[in-house]
Order: structure tokens, then C-alpha cells, then sequence
């Protein structure tokens, strides 16, 4: 297993998320769906070690979550998020996508083949040397899935990775986030609030409503045959929010 | 009016002689300014930083101090400054006052918290998500915190300038705790205040060009390191 997380708690001024059991296992994609503040993000955030959870027990690879600083930054570098909302950094698309590397010491021959291949990958490789924030939409979502997956994490976390895209984008994302999982075995896990794409890529789907996981299950049970009306009213549309 | 025109004459005058006095004195102005802006960065910019990353409820009195101190008159900056570096103050045995260096404390006293301030508001404004990009790239606390630094390089040069303007135009500190001693502790603006006092306008108002042209210059530097971070 890959993540698993048991009990999870998270509290701001009121609990926003309650996690009794959720497993996260190699090489498939999952998409998480579920109505606006829904825990969705939350969720993610926890699982990628930017938010603190207030008590539970989180395990990667089997292993508890160390106390230690340097290890917890070891766990953390075998993962990589992409938020909903693309940040470049001010800097050339080609050290936008090494940026990673060179955080891991990755040597320069090894940084220039990796970001090379990467560029040609998502088709980019002409902008290189272009100011990453001159990027249109697509480009930089293109550019910052590159900049996550260049050190090759173990788990990739994508917070609506196509919110804001038109459809040519939309579909070329999609394409590279399979490819990214078939070709480098990279575990997906997707936030989406459109019910379509998570049928279109995940093979499991887990829908979170009020901070409580309703229902999860490979993506054609909970499309076809959900087992709770809430999962089935939201995946038919049916649910006002 | 003529005065003015007789002070740009006399600034005209004054660059083309080199005068061995005024350059003295612009040399003096210029580096207990720079040294001073200089110290008050390496302070100001790492602790707006971190100060910055903060929530902001947890840094609420800390802010309100450095606003505070961010509109500390000159005087009474160079006031504290004196008591502590006169011979009964808890500095007194190091001999400082009236020194070039008693000069760049009180500035220091004045742009630190100018640099700190301007650097915590304009890294609350996006550093955070800054942080948390390098943080989920693998990126440990100081290169995240670096991170943050060179994107929002522009926000603390913004900073940097602003303080530099404070200290390069002070005279109430300076004067205090240097004295205005010719060739050891006159810079620009109080040879402007003696010049004044003596009647000699047309010189005052040419030192007061020259100054502003200094200012010009420096300032022109950071900006164009800024347009560059754009």
C-alpha cells in the first residue's frame, strides 16, 4: 500500500475532515470528487504533508510518519502536488521544471537530460527558455505537472489540474496524466469536481462529502451502481450545491 | 526663484571643481547610507521573511512595533542613540559618538524597520503560496524560504529603496550623534542645515542638488535591479 490513512482528524474552528480509513494503492489513478467544501483539497494537503492533522495515523509505504524534520522532508520528496491555482516561479521555463531536481542535488548532466525529455514530452520544448509567467493557461498547467513529475515522485497530487482550461488543454492534460502513470508508474490521486473527467481517467473514485468519505470504489460501481443516494445524486448531477 | 537658480548654478559649479571638501563629504554621506541600508537588509529582509510566512494573528504586536518604529522621528532616534553611545550611556566605553559609525547605527535604527515592515507586508501578500509550491517541490526551509525571497524580489527592493531614501534625506539623527565635525562627520544634509544657518542659500541649495542627484543615481541602480526581477 502506498498511503494509508486511519482516523484521520482535521479541525480548524469546526472539524472539517473525518478520515476512518482511506488506502491509496501503486500505480492507479484516483479521482476524488465531491461538492465545493467538501474537504477535498484538505484532504490532499494532509496526504502531500502541507497541513498538520490534529490526530490519526498517516503511513507511506508502510511506514508511520516520522517525527524527525529531515525525514518527514524525505517522505515529502517522494511526493509532488499540483495546486488548482498555477504558480510559476519567476524564472525560465527550463529551471521552473528543474526546480525539483536541483532541490534533490540531482547532478547538471542528469538535471539537462530530465528536463529535456520532460519538455519534449508535454511538447514545450521550444519555450525552454522562455519567462515561465509569460505562459498562456495550458502552457504553464503543462509546465507545472512537468516541474511535479520531473524528480519522479512516487505520488502524484493534482488539485483540479484542469479548473480554468479549455477542452484542447483539458484533453492534452488528461493524456499526459496517463501517460505519466502508465509509462512512470506514478500513483495519481485528482481532486475534480467534474464527474466526467474522473470517469474519463480514474480507476478509482472516492467521493467526500462534508468532510466524511460517503463512498470510494473502482470508477464504474460508483457511476453505475453507487451504493449511497448522495453518491448517486451527486454523480447524476442531482446535487444541488 | 533666483536663489534656486543661483543653488543649480552653484551645484553646476560645485561637481565641475571637485571640490576635495565636498567630495569628502559626499564620499562620507554615501557610505553611511549604503553601509547603513546594507546592515539593515541583512537584518530586515530575513526577518520580514520570516515575519512574512507567519499567519498574521500571530504577529500582531510584532507588527504594530515595527509600524511603530517605521515612524520614529529622526531625533528622537538619534536622541536614544546618543544616550546610549554618550560616555554615562551602557555604550559609552566604546567611544563611538560623534564617529562615522554612531552615524550608520542611527540609520540602521531608522531603515531597519523599514526594510522589515515593507518586506513582511510584501511577502504576506503571496508568500505563503510561494512557500507551499517549494515545500511540495521537495524544497527544505531555507531554500523555500529563498525561494520566496527571489520571487518577490521586486516587493523587497521596493523595500530596500524606500529605506535608503529615509536615510540618504536624514539629517536630525545624524546630526545629534555626529556632531556636523568638518571632515570627519559632515555629510550632505548637515552641511545643508549649516549652509542654511550661515546665510549661504545659493550653496545650500546646490549641496541640496547634488544630493538629490546622488539619490538619483542609487536609487536608478536598485530600480533597474528590480525591472530586472520583473
Amino acid at each position: 500500500m502506498l498511503v494509508e490513512l486511519t482516523d484521520i482528524r482535521k479541525k480548524y474552528d469546526k472539524e472539517v475532515l473525518k478520515v476512518d480509513k482511506l488506502l491509496f494503492q501503486k500505480g492507479l489513478i484516483y479521482g476524488i470528487i465531491g461538492p465545493s467544501g467538501a474537504g477535498k483539497s484538505t484532504l490532499l494537503r494532509i496526504i502531500n504533508l502541507l497541513t498538520p492533522f490534529n490526530s490519526g495515523t498517516y503511513q507511506f509505504m508502510g511506514r508511520p510518519l516520522p517525527s524527525n524534520g529531515q525525514e518527514r522532508l524525505k517522505l515529502q520528496r517522494k511526493m509532488a502536488l499540483v495546486f488548482q491555482k498555477t504558480l510559476l516561479f519567476k524564472d525560465s521555463v527550463w529551471n521552473n521544471v528543474a526546480y525539483g531536481l536541483k532541490a534533490r542535488g540531482f547532478s547538471r548532466s542528469e538535471i539537462t537530460q530530465r528536463v529535456g525529455e520532460l519538455l519534449e514530452q508535454v511538447g514545450l520544448q521550444e519555450l525552454a527558455f522562455r519567462r515561465a509567467d509569460t505562459l498562456s493557461g495550458g502552457e504553464a498547467q503543462r509546465i507545472a505537472i512537468a516541474r511535479a513529475v520531473a524528480f519522479e515522485p512516487h505520488l502524484l497530487l493534482l488539485d483540479e489540474p484542469t479548473a480554468n482550461l479549455d477542452p484542447g488543454n483539458i484533453e492534452l492534460i488528461e493524456k499526459m496524466i496517463r501517460q505519466l502513470n502508465r509509462t512512470k508508474s506514478i500513483t495519481v490521486v485528482m481532486v475534480t469536481h467534474n464527474v466526467f473527467q474522473a470517469h474519463r481517467i480514474a480507476q478509482e473514485v472516492i467521493f467526500i462529502h462534508e468532510g466524511r468519505i460517503v463512498e470510494s470504489g473502482p470508477t464504474e460501481q460508483i457511476f453505475e451502481e453507487p451504493l449511497d443516494p448522495r453518491t448517486k445524486a451527486f454523480v447524476e448531477g442531482r446535487m444541488i450545491y | 526663484m533666483s536663489r534656486l537658480l543661483e543653488g543649480f548654478v552653484e551645484a553646476f559649479q560645485l561637481i565641475i571643481a571637485l571640490d576635495p571638501a565636498l567630495l569628502q563629504i559626499v564620499f562620507l554621506s554615501l557610505r553611511v547610507s549604503i553601509l547603513a541600508i546594507i546592515i539593515s537588509t541583512l537584518l530586515g529582509v530575513p526577518l520580514g521573511t520570516l515575519l512574512g510566512l507567519k499567519p498574521e494573528r500571530k504577529t500582531r504586536f510584532v507588527n504594530k512595533i515595527i509600524f511603530t518604529f517605521m515612524g520614529m522621528p529622526p531625533v528622537v532616534a538619534g536622541l536614544v542613540i546618543y544616550l546610549f553611545l554618550s560616555r554615562q550611556g551602557p555604550l559609552g566605553v566604546l567611544g563611538l559618538l560623534y564617529t562615522p559609525t554612531a552615524m550608520i547605527i542611527a540609520q540602521v535604527f531608522l531603515s531597519f524597520p523599514i526594510v522589515t515592515g515593507l518586506t513582511m507586508v510584501g511577502i504576506r501578500a503571496k508568500g505563503s503560496e510561494v512557500e507551499e509550491i517549494a515545500r511540495s517541490l521537495g524544497a527544505g526551509s531555507a531554500l523555500a524560504a529563498w525561494t520566496v525571497v527571489r520571487e518577490l524580489r521586486i516587493a523587497i527592493l521596493g523595500a530596500i529603496i524606500t529605506g535608503f531614501s529615509r536615510v540618504v534625506a536624514e539629517v536630525g539623527a545624524v546630526m545629534i550623534v555626529g556632531g556636523n565635525i568638518a571632515g570627519h562627520t559632515r555629510v550632505m544634509t548637515t552641511a545643508i542645515v549649516l549652509e542654511t544657518r550661515r546665510g549661504n542659500f545659493e550653496l545650500a541649495i546646490g549641496l541640496g542638488i547634488v544630493l538629490l542627484m546622488l539619490s538619483f543615481i542609487v536609487n536608478s541602480v536598485l530600480y533597474n535591479i528590480q525591472r530586472g526581477g520583473e
